[in-house]
């Protein structure tokens, strides 16, 4: 028999909760008023003093801590070992990843260990109450499909789970929740891999993936020069700036900029394409953002079709235009 | 050094077609390639061998027709292919997948190294390379743009949100390669001359040993209970005006308007 509750891995990064920790514990709180399951979390870190009271704010009533030195980042033998064995003795219905680098390497290995259902990269989840069962959405064949995944004789029901999809709600500053102190040892466990180096790179201001603003430039920009044009816009909405891979092959822009099926996938709350024709392969990264605002001078660009605002006309007179509206907006 | 990369072969088409009784995907009469992120992990193992030396065996498994799929892997520089195929593997998800193909990577030598793309493209679920590695009872690292041999196993550099990582494995590892890794070298001639004439080793279940309640649909943990296609928006506006001051007014106040800026 599996206990009532629904795991959200609490993703730490020396000392601080991700974002998609905080937003899959705003939806784990839905999830659970539905099922009737508990909502806990799970922690990993080499310190939790500082990391309880934000995961009991967001709705957990228990937070599983594993506390070791070992434990400090992510390793995939430390994680995995720690987390199987969690799961094994406790038997959760559900556990929950943010599909971040982290979480989908770390899901798949834990889901083969324990014999688990995993659904990779959720943009969606909802409870079945009638079979009591996990409905696990997601977008498969680049965005041109969505699908439903059920797990109906493995559990726990796992899933990682797209950064950005869903809202943080913050229950209030001081929720009262329980810490159950897990027993660590990873003495057995062979160090087989060791990070020796880590670099944060300084990225044009905002990260993509966590950004509620994106503002992208496709081969419609006409050159490498005219980047900057875009990058004023970005500047001036504290967004992060996107691109598609015909800009990025052309070597205009760096790829880690790329949106798509083959770069990036992002939820901003607005994203604004100049230039881009709306590729599958594009749309695939984008389409689930909130808002789109397309702007293009071909009136039939298929960015039209997944567009909320399609503007048609020249990006090199809208685009400084509406950075300086923007500009004379703000005073 | 000897390397095995796992590729598959993915439609090559915005035509994707579901079977509404099985709700899977319906493979027959759309064009197939391999799976582009597999390109780059094929490209890194041949990479290894002009450095190191050694041989690059494929191994995909997939319907018959995959074949091809190796056959132009042989064509940019792989040594081995091994065709893993049996009406018994239908329906795996990635779970069935990884337990599969475990077992025909260690059947079919003993790598220092096995490679994978960063995820295949029609599911993009990028679950297959740390499943296989588990099975395999072997350190996966995931991301990987760059690979170089230690003394006692690899060094690699990890793509991560923020910039990279470097990691040291050793022993024999598993890595799942990034696009930013390389671009796949073409084809020489002498290439596709090899690949038409290569034999592909072909093997079904039986050859690999499996536990049956563990490969195919009966082995898969997960099952699809619906399969729709995406919301089209109906509802969008459309801005269009001689003079762009007036676009971008106008843009500007329905923006506002929604409370978006
Ligand atoms: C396997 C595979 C994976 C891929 N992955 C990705 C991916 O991850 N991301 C991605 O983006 N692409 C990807 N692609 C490529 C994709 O198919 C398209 O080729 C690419 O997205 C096109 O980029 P674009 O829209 O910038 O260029 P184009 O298609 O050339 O479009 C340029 C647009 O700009 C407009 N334009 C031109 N001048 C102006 C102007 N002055 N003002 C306003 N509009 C103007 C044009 O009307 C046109 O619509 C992939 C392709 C494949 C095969
Ligand atoms: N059927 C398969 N045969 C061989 N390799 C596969 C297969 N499925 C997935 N892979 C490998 O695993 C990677 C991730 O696939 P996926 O988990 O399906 O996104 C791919 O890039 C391939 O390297």
């Amino acid at each position: 028999m599996s206990n009532k509750e629904i795991w959200v891995f609490a993703e730490q990064r020396e000392g601080v909760l991700s974002n998609a920790t905080l937003e899959l514990l705003s939806e784990g709180q839905i999830l659970a008023k539905k099922s009737g399951y508990t909502l806990c979390a799970m922690l990993l870190s080499s310190d939790d003093t500082n990391l309880l009271q934000g995961l009991y704010n967001y709705g957990a009533k228990k937070v599983y801590s594993a506390v070791d030195k070992k434990l400090a980042f992510y390793q995939n033998d430390y994680y995995s070992k720690v987390i199987s064995d969690l799961i094994n003795e406790n038997k959760p219905e559900i556990v929950l990843y943010g599909a971040t680098s982290v979480g989908r390497s770390l899901a798949p290995t834990i889901a083969v260990m324990v014999y688990a259902g995993l659904t990779a990269d959720c943009t969606e989840l909802d409870f079945d109450t009638e079979q009591m069962l996990l409905l696990q959405t997601r977008p498969a064949f680049g965005g041109n499909i969505m699908a439903t995944i059920l797990c109906p004789n493995h559990r726990p029901q796992m899933s990682t789970v797209r950064p950005n999809v869903f809202k943080k709600t913050k229950l209030s500053e001081n929720e009262k929740g329980e810490k159950v102190a897990v027993k660590v040892d990873l003495s057995k466990v062979k160090e087989r891999m060791r990070l020796i180096e880590e670099t944060i790179e300084e990225m044009d201001a905002v990260d993509l993936c966590e950004a509620e603003f994106i503002v992208s430039g496709g081969r419609g920009i006409g050159g490498p020069e005219n980047f900057p044009k875009i990058q004023a816009l970005a500047k001036e909405l504290g967004a992060a700036v996107g691109a598609s891979r015909a800009t990025v092959d052309a070597g205009w822009i760096a790829h880690f900029h790329q949106v798509g099926q083959t770069g990036k996938t992002v939820c901003p709350k607005v994203y604004i394409a100049c230039g881009i024709s709306g590729a599958i392969q594009h749309l695939a990264g984008m389409q689930s953002s909130d808002f789109i605002v397309a702007i293009n001078k071909d009136p039939q660009a298929p960015i039209f079709d997944v567009a909320d605002i399609g503007v048609v006309g020249d990006l090199h007179e809208i685009v400084p235009e509406l950075t300086s509206q923007i500009k004379a907006l703000k005073k | 050094m000897n390397i095995a990369v796992c590729i598959k072969q993915v439609p090559d088409s915005d035509k994707v077609t579901i079977d509404r009784e099985t709700n899977r995907l319906n493979r027959t009469g759309v064009p197939s390639v391999i799976n582009p992120f597999d390109e780059n992990a094929i490209e890194l193992g041949l990479q290894l061998k002009d450095k190191y030396g050694g041989k690059v065996t494929v191994i995909t498994m997939g319907p018959p027709q995959a074949e091809q799929a190796l056959r132009d892997c042989i064509a940019v520089g792989a040594d081995d292919a091994y065709l893993i195929t049996d009406r018994k593997f239908a329906g795996a998800d990635t779970w069935a997948t990884s337990y599969t193909l475990s077992l025909a990577v260690q059947k079919a030598g003993n790598f220092d190294v096995v490679l994978f793309g960063k995820q295949a493209i029609d599911g993009d679920t990028a679950q297959v390379g740390p499943g296989v590695a588990y099975f395999m009872d072997i350190p996966v690292i995931t991301y990987v743009k760059e690979a170089e041999k230690t003394d006692k196993g690899f060094k690699v550099k990890r793509v991560t949100e923020e910039g990279y990582q470097v990691w040291e494995v050793d022993g024999q590892a598993a890595f799942t390669v990034v696009k930013e890794a390389n671009t796949m070298r073409l084809p020489s001639l002498k290439g596709k001359m090899r690949a038409k004439s290569a034999t592909i080793t072909t093997w079904g279940a039986d050859d690999i040993g499996v536990e049956e309640e563990k490969i195919g649909l009966k082995g898969s943990p997960t099952i699809v209970r619906k399969v729709f296609s995406p919301p089209i928006k109906t509802n969008r506006e459309t801005i269009q005006n001689e003079d762009p001051k007036q676009s971008v007014k106008e843009l500007l106040g329905k923006l506002k308007e929604r409370k978006l800026i």
